[in-house]
């Protein structure tokens, strides 16, 4: 076996060899040979093949839904005429209105004695322009949007769970608000958070508070408000809105709220 | 390395058992009132053990302290050199026989020994009885403290050697504080203390941005969050053995209870009755059984359910038609039940048992009361009064439920609210809210030792487990 080294000095060699012998003096070409003698056949009289005049698409472009019209006229000796795409044989001078839905390109063939003929006419489709975009949508506002600006807080006392006078206004006013929103979001649910101040016990505030929520509900109920779509939770005193240690800011939080439903 | 740790520890630990076995010492504790007066000198560690001593040194100090048993020298008067072990002791020198010749020698004779005589730290300015020393070390890639405790009215080391052990733990800060709370709890266990190392307190934190259930060590140390609910997360409650925690949770919309394994952290899937509110779950003395309150029913809240682990079989127990919530179980008895209710007005604290029936008013009608914690005695509670403050304003209370006899622990600076005995039933947790921030905060159920356990974020609702 050669080794690698032996094997490349090896080619080396060869190649320097061919190298060489490409470098010998060349021997001149032979010349070329003599050209063929000119034609010196009899022309034989044969009939012509026919004349496609007149092939065209008027007009070329149409939108998509249009139609187009093809013309064609076809002289000489014509046994056949016919244009592909599904029209088939045709008189060998007519018209036929198209209406390819894509850019087709017909074909006219005229067949003779003489021979065949072919001769094309393109109709180009243009794709309707995209249709303006929806007109913007009247802002309908959201399930959020319509709980936030149409429906009011109720407050209550301190440590206390019925609604109180001032509470009832608003409450007969956020029914009729509820009805429309409920109305115009048929399936939604609202939730109706009771909330309370910091003062007492967690656990009993959350007590509280379901009691707030339960209240408004029932309130609500009696004028008309579908119960089975009002929700309560209680928060208790987990959720204040307010978190200063005075009566103003206590009041705030002693409310019920409402909010969106899952 | 790992063998030879392990038989290090082994035979260490079964040291431990030995000499604690052998231990024949039991301390008088003074019936005068006095309470024994310890010295505490700090600690020092051979070389890379130095590293972690002040964390060890804060901790025997704050350990031996919060037991509440100990008056410990303050550190000034102690004298400078410290003996690290019995045989840095050194015995004064006899006194001068009587020169029957004249009286002009012996004039050099010395006063003290600059901490080398037991005396030294008997006598003023320190006036100890007892004094804890030693010295911890690096062997064999172990914490090794080598605690003493001495009686120095023995006169030697020998004699007044009331605790001399080996303890063990990582080479590392809580390797150090662990050591710390073991030797601690041995100093504190010879007086009749219960250590709280190993017990746990849970609590409620909004740190991350949400109310979680987190716990920690009863030092305030190893804060670690359990829930990650990213919801309101809050009322823990810890069962009798401590391995489980029942809590409020909002993440399913309305409140909910939930029940959870503290080791590993597991939601055991607790069944919430269909209500608007479950919340408040407290256990039974025996584990099995929740008390809690619900709006199941009649549709309002609360009233008093009691429910297995797993929200099976749950029945009501009150009636009334006043919120009534927070009951808790007598974990001495497990046959009444602590509450609180506005059958009568504003919230009080109501006792019945455990059918319902007996209903008693504990507080006098005034003010507001909440947040009943049983000691573990089962004799005595801990709740938050407003009585002689604003309305909100709470303080922590202890009463004696047989009497009635009450008494105020805490008095004004914010709001103290949620108070829940230790295990060892001399020391309560409490939440202290003063402006707008709400901290854990432990104290020995006389009001004293008061200490400050949480920082970061508003920490409320701690509850204190084995």
């Amino acid at each position: 076996m050669f080794s690698k080294r032996k094997l490349s000095t090896i080619v080396l060699a060869v190649s320097l060899a061919m190298f060489a012998a490409g470098c010998k003096k060349k021997v001149p070409a032979p010349p070329p040979p003599a050209p063929p003698p000119p034609a010196t056949d009899v022309p034989v009289v044969r009939p012509a093949a026919p004349t496609v005049a007149q092939f065209t698409a008027e007009p070329t472009s149409i939108q998509r839904g249009q139609s187009a019209t093809l013309r064609w006229e076809v002289s000489g000796n014509a046994t056949s005429v016919s244009i592909d795409q599904g029209i088939g044989t045709v008189q060998s001078t007519g018209n036929r209105r198209v209406n390819p839905s894509d850019s087709t390109t017909y074909t006219l063939t005229a067949t003779g004695p003489g021979g065949s003929t072919t001769a094309s006419a393109t109709v180009n489709v243009a794709a309707p322009p995209p249709p303006p975009p929806p007109p913007a949508p009247a802002t309908v506002a959201t399930l959020g949007q319509r709980i936030d600006t149409e429906l009011s807080d109720a407050f209550f006392d301190y440590d206390k769970t019925d609604i109180r006078s001032d509470g009832r206004d608003i409450l007969t006013r956020d029914a009729a608000a509820l009805k429309a929103i409920l109305n115009d979001f048929p399936g939604a649910a609202i939730v109706i958070e009771g909330h309370c101040d910091e003062r007492g016990s967690a656990e009993y505030n959350l007590g509280l508070g379901d009691r707030r929520a339960s209240a408004a509900k029932e309130f609500l109920q009696g004028l008309g408000v579908p119960a089975d779509r009002l929700k309560t939770i209680s928060y208790g005193k987990e959720r204040p809105q307010c978190t200063e240690g005075n009566e103003t800011c206590w009041q705030k939080n002693r409310r019920v709220h409402f909010a969106p439903g899952q | 390395m790992k063998k030879v740790i392990c038989f290090v520890l082994a035979s260490a630990g079964a040291l431990l058992v030995l000499t604690a076995q052998q231990r024949p010492i039991q301390i008088e504790v003074s019936k005068d009132g006095g309470m024994p007066v310890i010295a505490i000198p700090d600690f020092r560690g051979s070389g890379d053990a130095q590293k972690f001593m002040a964390a060890f040194n804060e901790t025997l100090y704050a350990d031996v302290n919060s037991s509440g048993l100990f008056k410990i020298v303050s550190k000034s008067f102690l004298p400078l050199f410290v003996p690290q072990q019995p045989s840095d002791f050194q015995q004064p020198p006899p006194p001068p026989a009587d020169n029957p010749r004249g009286r002009s020698t012996q004039i050099t004779q010395p006063t003290n020994g600059g901490g080398h005589w037991m005396q030294d730290w008997a006598n003023p300015p320190a006036q100890a009885r007892y004094m804890a020393s030693g010295y911890t070390a690096v062997q064999n890639g172990v914490f090794v403290l080598q605690g003493w405790l001495y009686d120095l009215s023995k006169g030697n080391p020998t004699n007044g050697q009331l605790i001399g052990n080996r303890y063990l733990g990582s080479v590392d800060e809580a390797g150090a504080r662990k050591v710390a709370h073991e030797f601690a709890a041995d100093i504190v266990g010879l007086f009749g203390g219960k250590s709280l190392f190993g017990t746990h307190i849970f609590f409620s934190s909004n740190r991350t941005g949400h109310k979680e259930i987190w716990m920690m060590d009863p030092d305030g140390k190893n804060q670690r969050q359990i829930t990650r609910f990213n919801s309101i997360s809050t009322y823990p409650n810890v069962s009798p053995d401590g391995s489980k925690i029942a809590f409020t949770s909002w993440r399913p919309g309305q409140p909910a209870i939930f029940i959870f394994s503290v080791d590993p952290v597991r939601d055991l899937r607790y069944y919430n009755q269909t209500a608007s509110v479950n919340q408040a779950g407290s256990f039974t003395p025996d584990g099995k059984q929740i008390v809690y309150a619900s709006s199941a029913g009649n549709g309002v809240c609360c009233r008093i359910f009691i429910a297995n682990l797993d929200g099976t079989g749950f029945r009501p127990i009150s009636s009334s038609s006043a919120i009534e919530v927070e009951p808790k179980v007598n974990p001495k008895t497990g046959t009444d039940i602590v509450f609180t209710s506005g059958r009568s007005g504003p919230q009080q604290i109501y006792r019945m048992n455990m059918d319902g029936a007996d209903v008693e008013r504990l507080t006098a009608g005034t003010g507001e009361a909440s947040n009943p914690s049983w000691n573990p005695d089962g004799q005595h509670i801990a709740f938050a009064w407003t009585q002689g403050y604003a309305t909100g304003a709470f303080n922590i209370f202890t009463m004696s439920v047989a009497n009635r006899d009450y008494v105020q622990l805490t008095h004004g600076d914010g709001k103290n609210e949620n108070p829940s005995w230790a295990p060892d039933g001399a020391h309560i947790v409490f939440a202290k809210t003063r402006g707008r921030s709400s901290q854990i905060w432990s104290m020995l159920a006389n009001g004293t030792q008061l200490q400050q356990l949480t920082t970061v974020g508003d920490n409320e609702r701690p509850v204190w487990g084995k």
